[in-house]
C-alpha cells in the first residue's frame, strides 16, 4: 500500500481542506446546444482515479472541470472546498494539468526554461527556480538536456518533459487528458510508470486499459454520464460490454 | 529561415548579463557605421570570430549556418555596388553586413531565450504606462521562437501526407495546398496553447508578496 496524503505537497495559505478532494456536485455542461456532461455527482479522494468511455463521451471535458479550464454551466466543482468558479487561481495552484500533445504544452524553446515557466508565473525567485528545475531535471531523466531545444526531443521525452513542467509546480493532485495517446509502448510504459510512482493524486482519462489495472476507482463516461463507477476490473469490463454492444 | 539557437557552453561569453551583450552589438553597428572603412570592418569580423570560436568556443557550423543564410544579399550587395560604385565598396559593405550577422549569431547562441526576453521586458517596461504588459510581450516572442520549428516540422508532415497520396504539388499550388491545412492546425494548436498557458498560471499575476508562497 502506498502512502500518500494530496494535501502535504500543497503550497498556499487559503482556506482550503485538502482532505476533501475533488467535489463534483450536480455537475452540467453544454456548449452551445449540445449536452456533453449532466447530472454528475462524485467526490473523488482516492490516490489513484481512472476516467474510460468512447470518443466524445464527454471525458476530456469532465477533466477541464476539474482545474477550472472549463466550469461547469450547471452545478458546482469543488477542490479541497474551494469552488472553480470563483477561486480558480487556488484551484489551478492545487491542480496540475497535463494534456494529450506534448508540442502544445510545451511553451518554451529549450528544455530548462519550459520546466522554469510556471514557476516564474509562481513568482518564485530565479536561484530557488533554477534548483527546482534541475532537481525535477534529474529526476525524470532528463538532466543531461536541460539546454536542449524542446523541438528536437523525441515524442516521449517531450511528454515526460510537460510532465515534469507540472510536477515543478509541486500540485497536490495531476489530471491527465490521454497522457500516452501519442506514444509508442516504451514511452508510454515509461510515462505510465512516472504516473505510477508519483505521491500526488492523479486523475488519467486514457484509452489506454491497462494503464488502470492498479487503480483505486475507475469511472466510466458515456453520453455525458457516469455510467459506472468501480474498481478497475467491474470498470473496464462494463465499457468492454457496453462497447460490444454498439 | 535559420533560428541560431543556444549552444551551451561554459565560457565568460556565455556567462555575460544579456543585456550588455545586447548593448556592445548595438555600439558595435554604429561604430561599424562611424567608421567606414574596410579596414576597420575586417577588423570588426576577426574580433566577432575570435569572440564567438576562440572565448565562446562556439562551432564553427552554427556561425557557418548564419553566414550561409545571408550569403545571396551579400552576393547582391556586391554585384550592385561593383555595377554602380565600384568593387571596393561592394566589399565593405558585404563585409559590414557579414560582420553584424555574426556578431548577432554570436549574442543568441551565448544567450538563453528567457534571458534575452528578460531583457525586453526591461527596455518595454516603460511601455506599462500605456496599457502594455511587458510580460506579455516577453512571452509571444518566447512563443514565436517555439514554435516556428513545430510549425516547420507540421508544414513537412503536411506535404509529406499529400506525397504519400501522390500528390506533388508545385509553387503557388503548392503553398495553397500546404496553406490551408496548416492554418487549420495552427488554429487548432493555439487553442491547445492557450489552454496550456492557463493550467500553468500564466495568467496568475505574479503574487507581490512572499507570504503567498509561505
Ligand atoms: N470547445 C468545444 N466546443 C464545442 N463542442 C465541444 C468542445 N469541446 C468538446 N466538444 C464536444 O463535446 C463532446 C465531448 O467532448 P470531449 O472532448 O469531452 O470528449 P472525450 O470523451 O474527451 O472524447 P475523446 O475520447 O475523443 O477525447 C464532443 O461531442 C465534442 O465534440
Ligand atoms: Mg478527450
Amino acid at each position: 500500500m502506498r502512502f500518500r496524503r494530496p494535501g502535504a505537497v500543497a503550497a498556499g495559505t487559503d482556506t482550503a481542506d485538502p482532505g476533501r478532494g475533488l467535489e463534483l456536485r450536480g455537475v452540467g455542461h453544454r456548449y452551445g446546444d449540445r449536452v456533453v456532461l449532466e447530472g454528475i455527482d462524485v467526490t473523488l479522494t482516492e490516490p489513484r482515479v481512472g476516467v474510460i468511455g468512447a470518443n466524445g463521451s464527454g471525458k476530456s471535458t469532465f477533466a477541464r472541470l476539474l482545474n477550472g479550464l472549463v466550469v461547469p454551466d450547471q452545478g458546482q466543482v469543488l477542490v479541497d472546498g474551494l469552488d472553480t468558479r470563483t477561486q480558480v487561481r487556488a484551484v489551478r495552484r492545487r491542480v496540475g494539468f497535463v494534456f494529450q500533445d506534448p508540442d502544445a504544452q510545451i511553451v518554451h524553446p529549450t528544455v530548462a526554461e519550459d520546466v522554469g515557466y510556471g514557476l516564474e508565473n509562481q513568482g518564485v525567485p530565479a536561484d530557488e527556480r533554477a534548483a527546482r528545475v534541475a532537481e525535477v531535471l534529474a529526476r525524470h531523466g532528463l538532466a543531461g538536456h536541460a539546454d536542449h531545444p524542446a523541438h528536437l526531443l523525441s515524442g516521449g521525452q517531450k511528454q515526460l518533459l510537460a510532465i515534469a513542467g507540472v510536477l515543478v509546480m509541486r500540485p497536490a493532485r495531476i489530471v491527465f487528458d490521454e497522457p500516452t495517446t501519442l506514444l509508442d509502448l516504451v514511452n508510454a510504459r515509461r510515462v505510465g510508470d512516472l504516473i505510477a510512482g508519483l505521491e500526488q493524486q492523479v486523475v488519467v482519462v486514457t484509452h489506454q486499459l491497462d494503464l488502470l489495472h492498479d487503480f483505486d476507482r475507475v469511472l466510466v463516461v458515456d453520453g455525458g454520464r457516469v455510467v459506472e463507477d468501480a474498481g478497475p476490473g467491474p470498470a473496464v469490463a462494463a465499457y468492454r460490454t457496453l462497447m460490444a454492444d454498439r | 529561415m535559420t533560428l541560431a539557437l543556444y549552444v551551451p557552453r561554459a565560457s565568460a561569453v556565455h556567462r555575460l548579463p544579456a543585456g550588455l551583450k545586447l548593448l556592445c552589438l548595438a555600439v558595435l553597428a554604429v561604430a561599424l557605421f562611424a567608421l567606414p572603412t574596410i579596414t576597420a570592418a575586417g577588423a570588426a569580423l576577426a574580433g566577432v570570430l575570435a569572440v564567438g570560436l576562440l572565448v565562446a568556443r562556439l562551432p564553427v557550423a552554427v556561425l557557418a549556418r548564419q553566414a550561409r543564410a545571408v550569403r545571396w544579399w551579400l552576393l547582391a550587395l556586391l554585384v550592385v555596388h561593383a555595377l554602380t560604385t565600384d568593387l571596393l565598396t561592394g566589399a565593405h559593405v558585404a563585409l559590414r553586413l557579414l560582420t553584424l550577422v555574426l556578431a548577432a549569431a554570436v549574442v543568441t547562441a551565448t544567450t538563453r531565450v528567457s534571458e534575452m526576453v528578460a531583457v525586453v521586458e526591461t527596455v518595454c517596461a516603460p511601455l506599462r504606462l500605456v496599457g502594455v504588459r511587458p510580460a506579455r510581450v516577453g512571452l509571444a516572442i518566447t512563443l514565436a521562437l517555439r514554435f516556428i520549428p513545430v510549425l516547420t516540422e507540421r508544414a513537412d508532415r503536411i506535404r509529406a501526407a499529400q506525397a504519400a497520396r501522390g500528390g506533388s504539388p508545385r509553387g503557388v499550388r503548392a503553398l495553397r495546398t500546404t496553406i490551408a491545412p496548416l492554418l487549420v492546425q495552427v488554429l487548432q494548436m493555439a487553442h491547445d496553447v492557450s489552454e496550456a498557458l492557463d493550467a500553468r498560471g500564466a495568467d496568475v499575476e505574479p503574487p507581490r508578496a512572499a507570504w503567498r508562497r509561505s
